[in-house]
């Protein structure tokens, strides 16, 4: 490096002469510049880049073979030859996994229709994408962080949320540990180690970010795991965290659920890489494609890319590739843009049926349990609803607090309510009969 | 020189390794004191509270952009990493939406991060981090997730810097429910409320202004801390109550010269918090003066004068004797020219101005 020290009143030409002459001086050298390869280099602040006489360029649209997604199990459930398992999962661990991914599906298909009959104002599945996240869910340790963005209720319950909490959140009722106040499926649990969904696509990457710092600055074992579709994937708060975990150096996996479609906007018109995985080198992230309808394949990468983020403290991407199967929530109609035959092709790959096939095959499941499971779990579900209906809304007086942290309210806040509860005392049908002014 | 990192290969538990660099060795050491009895530039007294609520809490730390071996734009975290090391002190990569997010993220997860914007206007980036996360997270989470947060950065007008370098921020904030907003004027109140705006549990916006960073002031001790809901009365007066905040107090005060002369006495009254406004002192002092003039650097439309005047009209109109006059920065982008500059925000002779035209004219002394 070479610092060039200007005069006080330089003319363009002096500074071209002056630079003429350093150059002159240096060329000499810069030549010599090897790095014993035979190549030459340039020394940047940013590192050394190798120098080529080709006028090449690099990328482009996709061409040629795309980055193989990893999997154990064929499209049945069978288990494929000579597929890398480091962790064969156990009976027990196996049993616990199906039997939570049965409940999901139950929970998601008798919610759904409960919204349908008006019971609340709306709900979304997971449907297709239960092995992505109780597969996934089943890897991490309960210490370990989640931002999650709206389709991970499988990490939920396989951390232990219950049907009733579940139930409550829906219903908007006082045993809601939100309060009432985020629109259903927003569930969060400081004690599970969730935290609170907010609607805006990716807001929680950069989140993921900032957590993973403050386990690291606190010498922590555990990581933070950011879960995301592949259309949030374009969301410059992705980027941004993608590139500050690389940078920082933050033990943050991401996981990426990349289910074919963004509402109506499938995965084609989405990006023009090679999906979400591809961008984990630009970002100098390791990153591995799984099958997300796999189990197996979803609970050892998962392991692996956490065991990755905690030795070597970096971020870890896992793409985990599925399909869609229910609509985008009910307020959608997927019909309107995808054919009948492209979802029944789906349904019958579905990562329930697969797990399923692939547990009985190990001679840990039965026919006859698994009609008792249903059974049993539907009976639980709907009795979880029927007790969350019952009891009453949070009360209008929790309306303003937790706006600020604290006991007191602020002037305008104060006014406010106090504004508010005259308005219900001239107008008491302004408020619905379950809700109560004060809680009890 | 090359600028050498070392990455941590071992576990997280060890921390980054301290980068050479060239800038810190051209500059020497700077030893960190505590405030003495000598004047200090507000610059060095918000320094001077980060150090003290670092020292103090290993849970606050810094991040943003050339916070670190750079020590900010204003020099407000000058040296820092030489005594918290490059984590607590965090040069991050060009995002601000990413590290306002980073820092709520950290928030969440017990630290008491403070996020500089390199310029306030640049925050605008950050907007949805700090409106639907920052401030909503604690309500949305039924108060499970707190957000400790001090959103922090130099703002206002004055240095020929451009439109995109002279942005107001309170007027966009200050809708956004769950943040207070807070704006520091002097050496004194710079250091006390930066501390007390660490500590709270509450994400505070904490504004500065590029042209006060280099006034001269004496600043407390360690333990001196100011309520953040507080204004702060500049000068007792009977005629009239101008509100005012940031480098306008200056300009008021200046233009308070000139009318003492005139044989009128205002009443001075700096607001500190934008939200929530201190109605006890306000609405105080506008019992006693029937008259109220509001002084303000943002936009006239939207903004701290608009909702102030429109509370100050609800809950005290019949203590008015004049409507309230509100004194703000054009609705412009604010040009470089110095000429246009200075047009487009409040000048001392326009409070002059503003305070005959609404005591009226004061008999001559003779």
């Amino acid at each position: 490096m070479y610092l060039i020290r200007l005069k006080e009143s330089l003319s363009c030409q002096s500074i071209s002469t002056y630079a003429w002459g350093c150059l002159r001086q240096i060329s000499t050298s810069l030549k010599t510049q090897d790095d014993g390869s035979g190549t030459n280099y340039i020394d940047l602040p940013g590192g050394k880049v190798p120098l080529t006489g080709n006028l090449t360029f690099i990328g482009g649209p996709l061409q040629g073979p795309r980055i193989a997604t990893y999997r154990t199990v064929d499209m049945t459930g069978r288990p494929v030859d000579g597929a890398h398992v480091p962790n064969n999962l156990d009976r027990e661990i196996s049993i616990k996994i199906y039997k939570t991914m049965a409940t999901l599906q139950t929970m998601d298909t008798l919610f759904y229709e409960a919204q349908r009959q008006g019971r609340f104002s709306f709900y979304l599945t997971s449907q297709g994408e239960e092995a992505t996240t109780v597969g996934s869910a089943a890897a991490l340790h309960p210490e370990d962080i989640v931002f999650a963005q709206y389709r991970e209720q499988g990490v939920l319950l396989w951390r232990g949320y219950t049907l009733a909490q579940f139930s409550n959140q829906l219903f908007g009722n006082n045993k809601d540990p939100g309060k009432g106040r985020q629109m259903p499926i927003h569930y969060g649990s400081k004690e599970l180690n969730y935290h609170t969904i907010s609607s805006p696509l990716a807001t929680q990457l950069p989140h993921a970010v900032g957590a993973a710092y403050a386990l690291k600055l606190s010498g922590s074992n555990a990581v933070t795991v950011a879960y995301f579709g592949e259309g949030a994937a374009s969301e410059g708060d992705a980027h941004a965290a993608f590139n500050f975990a690389a940078t920082l150096e933050v033990p943050c996996v991401f996981i990426c659920r990349n289910n074919g479609y963004a509402i109506s906007t499938p995965a084609s018109e989405q990006y023009r890489g090679d999906g979400i995985v591809a961008r984990g080198p630009m970002y100098g992230i390791s990153a591995i494609r799984v099958d997300g309808g796999d189990v197996r394949a979803m609970y050892n990468a998962v392991r692996e890319a956490r065991q990755m983020a905690v030795a070597s403290c970096r971020p870890v991407l896992v793409e985990a590739m599925s399909y869609r199967s229910g609509h985008h929530s009910t307020s959608d109609d997927s019909s309107r843009y995808r054919t009948t035959d492209e979802m029944r092709s789906w349904r019958a790959r579905d990562p329930v049926a697969r797990f399923r096939y692939w547990v009985q095959l190990q001679d840990w499941w039965s026919d006859k349990e698994e009609q008792a499971m249903r059974v049993t779990t539907r009976q639980q579900v709907l009795e979880a609803m029927e007790e969350a209906a019952k009891v009453p809304k949070a009360s209008v007086s929790e309306m303003f607090t937790d706006v600020y942290s604290g006991p007191h309210l602020p002037w305008n806040l104060e006014e406010q309510y106090a504004n508010t509860l005259k308005a219900l005392e001239e107008s008491p049908e302004l408020k619905p009969s379950d809700m109560p002014i004060v809680s009890q | 020189m090359l600028l050498q990192r070392h990455g941590s290969s071992a576990k997280c538990m060890s921390s980054r390794h301290s980068r050479q660099s060239l800038m810190s060795s051209r500059r020497g050491s700077l030893s960190v004191t505590r405030s003495q009895k000598k004047q200090i530039m507000m610059w060095e007294a918000l320094r001077e509270a980060i150090d003290e609520e670092m020292e103090k809490d290993p849970t606050v730390c810094v991040m943003g952009e050339d916070v670190g071996h750079y020590g900010g734009s204003y020099k407000v975290t000058f040296g820092l990493y030489k005594k918290y090391g490059d984590m607590r002190v965090l040069d991050t990569p060009i995002c601000e939406n990413g590290f306002m997010g980073m820092g709520i993220g950290a928030a969440m997860t017990g630290l008491r991060p403070i996020v500089e914007g390199m310029n306030m206007g640049f925050l605008l980036l950050a907007f949805n981090q700090i409106s639907n996360n920052c401030g909503m997270l604690h309500y949305t989470s039924g108060g499970q997730y707190k957000t400790p947060v001090v959103i922090r950065g130099p703002g206002g007008v004055g240095r020929q810097l451009g439109a995109e370098h002279s942005q107001r921020l309170e007027s966009y904030f200050q809708s956004i429910p769950g943040v207070q907003l807070v704006a520091c004027s002097t050496v004194a109140n710079s250091k006390a409320l930066l501390k007390s705006a660490i500590r709270s549990e509450n994400p505070i916006i904490f504004f500065e202004h590029v042209l006060l960073y280099n006034i001269k002031g004496d600043a407390g001790g360690p333990d001196v801390y100011q309520s953040l809901e507080s204004a702060e009365l500049v000068r007792e007066g009977t005629d009239v109550s101008i509100f005012t905040y940031s480098r306008m107090r200056y300009v008021v005060m200046q233009a308070a010269q000139e009318l003492e002369k005139k044989g009128y006495n205002p009443e001075v009254i700096d607001l500190i918090s934008l939200k929530p406004f201190d109605m006890d002192t306000i609405s105080k002092s506008v019992r006693k003066t029937r008259r109220v003039i509001i002084v303000e650097e943002c936009m006239k439309t939207g903004g701290i004068g608009a909702s102030l005047s429109a509370v100050i009209n609800e809950s005290l109109f019949n203590d008015l004797d004049h409507e309230v006059v509100r004194l703000s920065s054009q609705d412009v982008p604010t040009a470089y020219a110095y000429e246009l500059e200075a047009a487009t925000i409040v000048q001392p002779s326009q409070v002059v101005e503003a305070v005959e035209r609404v005591v009226g004219s004061k008999l001559a002394y003779v």
